[in-house]
C-alpha cells in the first residue's frame, strides 16, 4: 500500500483548473519527483495535500486514511511535513525557537519544553545551522533558510516530507549540500516528494518522478524513462 | 560569586514588583481621595492596554473591539449588580465577555489585518445600537442607575484584576502558546503547517483578553453610577488601548503599561486642567510621539541607557 494517494484531484482557481483530475501515489521510503514548467500546478497539488486548499473533487489518502480537506495542522500531526517555495520562516524569532515550535506543535505526541530545545539543537545540527541557532530566521541566508525550515519540518516527526523547489536560487555548492541533506533525511526512514527545478538534481536523487503540465499529468516514471520521453521533451521545449 | 550575581539580578524585577504591589496597596491607607481615584483609573487603562496586547501585539491582528467587551462589562454590572455578590458580578462580567469574543472570534478570526479591524470596530456599533434598541423596546429607559460602592473597593478591585492580568499575560507569554502566538504573526500558514491549531489558538486568546476588559468594565461600570448605551460603549475604550501600547512601545511588556500609566496620568491632568483643549493636547502629543517615537517610551528608555551604557563599553 502506498503512503501517499490521490485520485482524481482536482482544483480549480476560477475558471483556470491548476489541478485537473490527477492520480498520483508515492510508497513508503521513496524519493519521488514532481517536476513541470512554471504554472504547471506542482504547488497547487502540494497545498491540496498540506491542506492550504481543498481539492474541489477527488481523494487524498495518507497511510490509508482519507485526508482529503482536512486542516494543515491536523496533517501535520498526522506525519506529513512541508516546506514552501518562497520561504515561510518566523522571521524574528531565533532559528532554534522555529525547530522547537515543529516539536512542541506538530509531532503526533506531545513533548516537553526542555525536549523540545534538545530536539531541535540536535536538528539545527543534523542541517548544518547548529552555529547560528540564536540568530533570527531573517538574518540568515537563502540557503540557511531554506535549511531550517527543513529543520522546522523534521521536527514534527514526519513519515513523510513534500519539498517545494528546495534548491531554486541555491549555488553549485548549496546546491549540492541540499542533494546530500535529502539522502540523508531519506536514510532516517522519512519517504520524500518534491518538487524541483535542478534537472540534475531530480534526476540523480529521486527513484520515481511524474510531470505535470498545465495541470494534468502528462508522463510518470524513471528518470531513465522521463528523460527520454518525447512528451516530456516536448512541453519543455515548447516553452 | 559570579552565580550569586546572576541569582540577584534575576530576583530583581519580582522584587520590584513585589514592593510596587505593596506600594499599591498601601496607597488608600495613606492617602485617600483624589489620589485613589486618579490610580485606578490609571489601573483600568492599564488592563485595557494589557489585555490588548496580549492578543493583539504577538498575533498581528489589531482589535478594536476593547470597547464592545468593556460595555458587556459594564452593563452585566448594570443588571446583575443589586442582585449579586460584587465579586460574582465582576467575574460574570469577564465571562460575558468572553463569550462575546468566542462568538466574533469564530466568525472573523479567518478575516485578514484591516478587515477585522474594521469589523470588531463595527461590533462595537452594532451592540451599542442593539442595546438601544432593547433597553427602549423592553425596559422603556434609556439608561440604569448603579449603586454605588466606596472608591478603596473599587481601587482593590481593580488592582486585583490588574495583578491576574499580569500573571496570565506572564504565564501565556513564557509557556508554547506564547511562542506559538507569536509564530502566527510572522506567518500563519507556516505555524498552521507546523501542526499549530491557528483558529483555536487566536480565539482562545481573544477569549481570555476579554475576560479582563469585561471584568474591568464591571467594576468600571459602579464608578460610573449612571450609565447608557452610549457611555457603555464608548469607541474611545477601543482606540485607547491601541494608542496608550503605541505610545509605549511593543516590544518588551514594559511598554504598554509605562504607556497606560504616562498616557492616561497626562489624560486625567489635561482633562481637569484644560477641559475644553484637552483633546487638542492628546492629539498633539500623539501625533509627536509617532513621528519622533517609533518605538515609544521603551524605545526612547533604549536610546537613552545605549548612550549612557554605550560610553562605557566603548573604553573596554
Ligand atoms: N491562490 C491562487 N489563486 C489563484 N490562482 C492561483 C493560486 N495559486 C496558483 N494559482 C494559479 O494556478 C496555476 C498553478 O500554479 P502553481 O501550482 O503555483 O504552479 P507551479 O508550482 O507548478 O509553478 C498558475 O496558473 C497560478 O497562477
Ligand atoms: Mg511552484
Amino acid at each position: 500500500m502506498p503512503i501517499l494517494e490521490g485520485e482524481g484531484v482536482t482544483k480549480y482557481f476560477g475558471g483556470l483548473a491548476a489541478v485537473s483530475n490527477v492520480d498520483f501515489y508515492v510508497d513508503e521510503g521513496e524519493i519521488v519527483g514532481l517536476i513541470g514548467p512554471n504554472g504547471a500546478g506542482k504547488t497547487t497539488l502540494f497545498n491540496l495535500i498540506s491542506g492550504a486548499l481543498v481539492p474541489k473533487s477527488g481523494v487524498i489518502r495518507f497511510q490509508g486514511a482519507n485526508i482529503t480537506g482536512l486542516k494543515p495542522h491536523r496533517i501535520c500531526k498526522m506525519g506529513i511535513a512541508r516546506t514552501f517555495q518562497s520561504v515561510k520562516v518566523f522571521a524574528n524569532m531565533p532559528a532554534l525557537e522555529n525547530v522547537m515550535l515543529g516539536s512542541l506543535f506538530g509531532a503526533p505526541n506531545s513533548v516537553a519544553p526542555a525536549e523540545a530545545v534538545r530536539e531541535a539543537t540536535a536538528l539545527l545540527d543534523f542541517v548544518g545551522l547548529s552555529a547560528v541557532g540564536a540568530t533570527p530566521a531573517k538574518d540568515l541566508t537563502l540557503a540557511n533558510q531554506k535549511r531550517l525550515e527543513v529543520a522546522r519540518a523534521l521536527a514534527t516527526k514526519p513519515k513523510l516530507l513534500l519539498l517545494d523547489e528546495l534548491m531554486a536560487g541555491l549555488n553549485p555548492t548549496e546546491t549540492a549540500e541540499a542533494m546530500a541533506l535529502i539522502t540523508r533525511i531519506r536514510d532516517q526512514g522519512i519517504t520524500i516528494f518534491m518538487i524541483e527545478h535542478v534537472m540534475k538534481a531530480i534526476m540523480s536523487v529521486c527513484d520515481r518522478i511524474m510531470v505535470l503540465h498545465h495541470g494534468v499529468k502528462i508522463a510518470e516514471g524513471t528518470p531513465q524513462e522521463i528523460a527520454t520521453s518525447k512528451k516530456v521533451i516536448e512541453v519543455y521545449l515548447g516553452e | 560569586m559570579n552565580a550569586v550575581g546572576v541569582d540577584l539580578k534575576k530576583l530583581r524585577a519580582p522584587a520590584l514588583l513585589l514592593v510596587l504591589l505593596l506600594l499599591l496597596i498601601a496607597l488608600p491607607h495613606a492617602r485617600p481621595g483624589y489620589a485613589v481615584v486618579l490610580v485606578y483609573t490609571i489601573l483600568m487603562y492599564i488592563v485595557l492596554t494589557v489585555s490588548w496586547v496580549l492578543f493583539s501585539a504577538p498575533t498581528g491582528y489589531v482589535s478594536l473591539a476593547p470597547a464592545a467587551f468593556f460595555g458587556v462589562g459594564i452593563y452585566t454590572s448594570a443588571i446583575l449588580g443589586m442582585k449579586l455578590p460584587l465579586p460574582v458580578v465582576i467575574c460574570i462580567g469577564g465571562l460575558a465577555s468572553a463569550f462575546l469574543a468566542l462568538l466574533v472570534g469564530a466568525l472573523t478570526l479567518r478575516l485578514k489585518g484591516i478587515y477585522f479591524a474594521i469589523f470588531t470596530f463595527g461590533l462595537v456599533e452594532l451592540i451599542k445600537h442593539f442595546v438601544l434598541w432593547y433597553e427602549l423596546k423592553y425596559t422603556g429607559t434609556r439608561g440604569r442607575f448603579l449603586l454605588p460602592v466606596g472608591n478603596n473597593t473599587i481601587y482593590y478591585v481593580m488592582l486585583a484584576i490588574l495583578v491576574a492580568l499580569l500573571l496570565t499575560t506572564y504565564f501565556i507569554k513564557r509557556s508554547k502558546y506564547g511562542l506559538a502566538l507569536q509564530s502566527i504573526g510572522e506567518d500563519e500558514e507556516a505555524a498552521a503547517h507546523t501542526g499549530i491549531n491557528v483558529t483555536l489558538l487566536k480565539i482562545i486568546t481573544f477569549a481570555i483578553s476579554a475576560v479582563f476588559t469585561g471584568a474591568a468594565g464591571a467594576i468600571w461600570a459602579i464608578r460610573l453610577t449612571y450609565i447608557d448605551p452610549y457611555i457603555a460603549f464608548d469607541v474611545n475604550n477601543s482606540f485607547m488601548p491601541v494608542l496608550m501600547a503605541i505610545f509605549g512601545g511593543l516590544g518588551q511588556l514594559y511598554g504598554p503599561i509605562l504607556g497606560a500609566v504616562v498616557f492616561s496620568f497626562l489624560r486625567e491632568v489635561l482633562i481637569t486642567r484644560f477641559p475644553y483643549y484637552y483633546m487638542l493636547l492628546i492629539g498633539t502629543i500623539l501625533l509627536v510621539s509617532i513621528l519622533y517615537l517609533p518605538n515609544g517610551l521603551v524605545g526612547l528608555i533604549q536610546r537613552w541607557r545605549r548612550r549612557i551604557w554605550g560610553g562605557q563599553h566603548a573604553n573596554t
